[in-house]
């Protein structure tokens, strides 16, 4: 695949001559933030207020300002609504945007996963229908990937897309889509031809997710939130300009959106704008254990202090090693698939940061006053595995680590290079009554 | 290695390669760690130290002089070499003395000390650390009295690294309870060095004993009772070594270990063929690039002389520190009984990780450190 000539690739690029010096736009930032963005409120943390706001309105709200006051999409290119800043740029306005109220839910996936993949493989049409309406916070964007039969053997998808003159006809289900009820648009693969071997027939769609024929049903997660999807289709009309990169190559699409995928939820991403956790207050690091450890009445406890600096020192290694990948991606020195060890340093750390909260939050992890920092702490670990499992599980970036990085001797697969008609494979349920 | 070395860096860096490979490769420091009572012959320093491994953190104006014009980032090219051949050889504390002459001593102070120990003729050390404290700035104890216009050092530091060989010392004590540097010659009255035992083959240390040392004011380094800023500048210039060292080891060890795992067969298949051992090479490669990305984030603050330096030492040492010893005995796993004799040379790099990760603070001291930095004890308004 030739990557090198991607869009997104162009954000490693030098910096276009006449760029706004640094510094200079960090004092803009923070003037403009101050005059117009909320600050944040005592008792809310920005965890909390993103489950507020279950549709998305208010986030749609707070893009739409920034988006008018110049400081949307800041790695985005001009042409499509974006301010073409570097990364130094927009990790100085997510710093200064720290004591505000930030739109976050729309980081992960609409800016960092699904607008990327568009602006490297849309056609020129639907990069400019979609991408400035991204930006201003108009479209939320998720992807349609998972299904019941599998996600971690994605290529194996039973969706089944036909074509019918001008259009595709969809029938089938995709599940864990997280956040679909409230969006707006998908990133959709499909199997278009069952007689090649797997990753040959897909094709990938853009598909509106609001329509006849679309059910969408949400799924309550292990701590009480209805973010997971299921997706039922049923002879839903694609139109054909809907298509993103070749027919049957949507492969090669879906490759390059896991590729922004790993970046996103290893935080690597140039896109996302604002972070969780804390007011900034040691650099842009979260805060949470240290505001935990100091509730808890115990900062001069050693054992306490031991884990509240094993998880700090975790969280920087963890920044200085995405600045490392990704210099070497950007420098041709890592192969492309090297995004996948900041991805799994993000979900293993995110494993110890809840081993460590947990522990820290001792007996107020089980039963608590409310309001209790400690009582979130045990919430948040029922949800321990997300990160581990979201974005592709742990067990393949190790696999990619180990035969794309290290060039270790690739898994037996048992369906290689047979027509996908040929191989057994999980059916996809029907849908309930 | 540093993914942005300049071009002059690049080729400093093959240079020192290339010279340890010919000079002293595992085979020769086998033989060294029997016959040479400091670890190499003193002709071996010397030409390392015309390669430029002694000035690099000297201005130009006493005789020194840097690559890139950031001295550390290249002397922790050195350092990361020598852990990749587990190489001989007072790196540490000659550079930390070095330094610490360049950036506080006198013009006398200067002239003295610096040629020699530029040139590798001379060996000097830093005696921080003491017994039963941790390795840290705020482990010393050692006294200085006043004696009129004199200073009576008089207490146990070690272990020294190099101590047995060292002309010179700067000692870190405490007047009146505030932290003070001095100059104290080895062969000066009262001074009794001994060898110590030591893990690693071919890197030696001392104990230094002074009793009733008497020493003029102008042994003081820099100003009586204003040496902290000094000894944490010291210690981090220490600490982003050890870590330069450590990544450097585990690089090398994990790209041999790899290559052992595709050359081993077992039930008919290489060894990494097998996706339970796969998985474990993915995690210590990604320990290993992370080792390494805060490694050099630690030598670039501790180079810029960035408020951060503070921290980023302890963040990259006790990670490090923590990561690189599982590192090794998991690759003397993956390499069979093999892994566990003398004759293969996996131990030798356990020995130098084990000295690294020990000497100026334990990950646990480091994380102290952090917590101190991140002011934990403080509450906040919010
Ligand atoms: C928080 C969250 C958000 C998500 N958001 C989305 C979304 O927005 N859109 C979307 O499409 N999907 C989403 N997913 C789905 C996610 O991508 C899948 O859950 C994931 O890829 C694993 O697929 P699976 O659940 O079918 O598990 P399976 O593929 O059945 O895997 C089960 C277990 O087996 C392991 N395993 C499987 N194959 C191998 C192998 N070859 N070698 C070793 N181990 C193996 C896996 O690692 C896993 O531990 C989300 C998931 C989570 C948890």
């Amino acid at each position: 695949m030739a990557t090198d000539r991607l869009d997104t690739d162009r954000v490693d690029a030098a910096p276009a001559e006449g760029t706004e010096d640094l510094e200079a736009f960090r004092m803009r930032a923070r003037a403009w933030l101050a005059d117009n963005m909320p600050p944040l409120q005592e008792t809310l943390t920005p965890h909390q207020l993103m489950l507020q706001d279950e549709m998305g309105t208010r986030a749609r709200e707070l893009q739409r300002i920034l988006f008018d006051g110049g400081f949307a999409g800041l790695c985005f290119p001009k042409e499509y609504g974006g301010q073409g800043l570097t990364r130094a740029h927009q990790a100085a306005f997510t710093h200064e945007s720290a004591p505000y109220e930030m739109p976050l839910v729309l980081n992960v996936p609409t800016f960092s996963i699904l607008a990327p993949t568009l602006l490297d493989f849309g056609t020129e049409e639907q990069k400019r229908a979609h991408i400035p309406k991204i930006i201003s916070g108009e479209e939320m964007w998720v992807q349609f990937l998972s299904e019941p039969s599998g996600g971690s053997d994605l290529a194996s998808l039973v969706t089944r897309a036909t074509r019918d003159g001008d259009v595709f006809i969809l029938n089938g289900s995709k599940i864990w889509s997280s956040g679909a009820f409230r969006a707006d648009y998908a990133l959709c693969l499909a199997r278009t031809e069952w007689h090649v071997p797997k990753h040959r027939g897909l094709t990938c769609f853009i598909v509106k997710i609001h329509q006849p024929g679309i059910e969408v049903q949400q799924i309550k997660m292990v701590n009480g939130s209805s973010e997971f999807c299921q997706e039922f289709f049923d002879d839903v009309a694609i139109p054909a300009e809907n298509v993103v990169g070749e027919v049957n190559d949507g492969w090669t699409v879906a490759t390059r959106l896991l590729y922004h995928e790993r970046d996103a939820v290893g935080g690597g991403s140039p896109y996302t704008s604002g972070v969780f956790g804390g007011r900034g207050e040691h650099g842009s690091g979260r805060t949470d254990l240290i505001d935990l450890a100091r509730a808890t009445g115990r900062t001069g406890d050693s054992h306490v202090r031991q884990l509240v600096a094993e998880s700090r020192a975790n969280d920087l290694v963890g920044a200085q090693l995405i600045s490392r990948v990704t210099k070497g991606i950007s420098t041709g020195k890592f192969p492309g698939p090297a995004g996948s060890l900041h991805r799994l340093y993000a979900a293993t750390n995110a494993e110890r940061h809840q081993d460590i909260a947990l522990e820290l939050a001792g007996a107020g992890a089980g039963a608590w006053a409310e309001g209790d920092l400690a009582g979130e702490k045990g919430i948040e670990f029922l949800s321990r595995q997300s990160g581990s499992l979201g974005g592709g599980s742990n067990e393949m970036q190790r696999n990619i680590i180990s035969e794309r990085i290290l060039g270790m001797p690739r898994e037996y697969a048992a369906d290689k290079d047979k027509p996908f008609d040929e191989v057994r494979h999980n059916a996809s349920p029907s849908r309930p009554r | 290695m540093d993914l942005e070395l300049t071009e002059d860096q690049e080729l400093f860096r093959e240079t020192t390669a290339k010279f340890l490979e010919r000079t002293s490769p595992l085979s020769t420091v086998r033989e060294w760690a029997e016959k040479e009572p400091a670890g190499f012959p003193a002709d071996w320093w010397r030409q390392g130290a015309g390669l430029g491994w002694t000035s690099l953190l000297v201005s130009e104006d006493d005789g020194g002089g840097s690559v890139s014009g950031h001295g550390l980032l290249d002397l922790v090219i050195v350092a990361e070499e020598m852990g990749r051949g587990v190489a001989p050889g007072p790196l540490l504390p000659v550079n930390v003395v070095a330094a610490a002459l360049s950036e506080y001593g006198t013009q006398d102070q200067r002239d003295r000390y610096l040629p020699d120990l530029l040139s590798g003729e001379a060996i000097a050390s830093w005696c921080l650390t003491e017994k039963g404290a941790p390795g840290l700035p705020s482990g010393v104890g050692l006294q200085a009295t006043r004696r009129g216009a004199d200073f009576v050092l008089t207490g146990r530091k070690g272990p020294v690294e190099a101590g047995a060989e060292a002309e010179f010392f700067v000692v870190a004590a405490l007047v009146d309870g505030e932290p003070t540097q001095f100059l104290v010659d080895a062969d000066a009255p009262g001074v009794t060095v001994t060898r110590a035992e030591g893990l690693d083959l071919v890197r030696r240390f001392a104990m230094v004993e002074l009793d009733d040392v008497v020493l003029p004011a102008a042994a003081v380094l820099g100003e009586a009772g204003a040496g902290a800023p000094q000894i944490e500048r010291l210690f981090e210039l220490a600490v982003a070594l050890e870590c330069a060292s450590m990544a450097g080891v585990i690089d090398r060890v994990l790209s041999f270990t790899m290559e052992y795992s595709f050359d081993r067969y077992s039930f008919g298949r290489p060894l990494a063929s097998y996706q339970a051992l796969k998985h474990r090479f993915a995690d210590m490669k990604l320990w290993t690039e992370a080792s390494l990305a805060t490694a050099l984030a630690a030598a670039r603050s501790v180079d810029a002389k960035s408020e951060r330096a503070f921290e980023f030492v302890s963040v990259a040492k006790s990670y490090i520190g923590d990561r690189a010893p599982l590192i090794l005995q998991d690759c003397v796993q993956l390499h069979g009984g093999i892994g566990v004799t003398w004759d293969h040379d996996l131990h030798l790099y356990i020995r130098r990780v084990v000295q690294d990760r020990a000497l100026f603070g334990t990950p646990y001291d480091h994380r102290e450190r952090i917590a101190q930095a991140l002011r934990l004890e403080e509450s906040h308004g919010h």
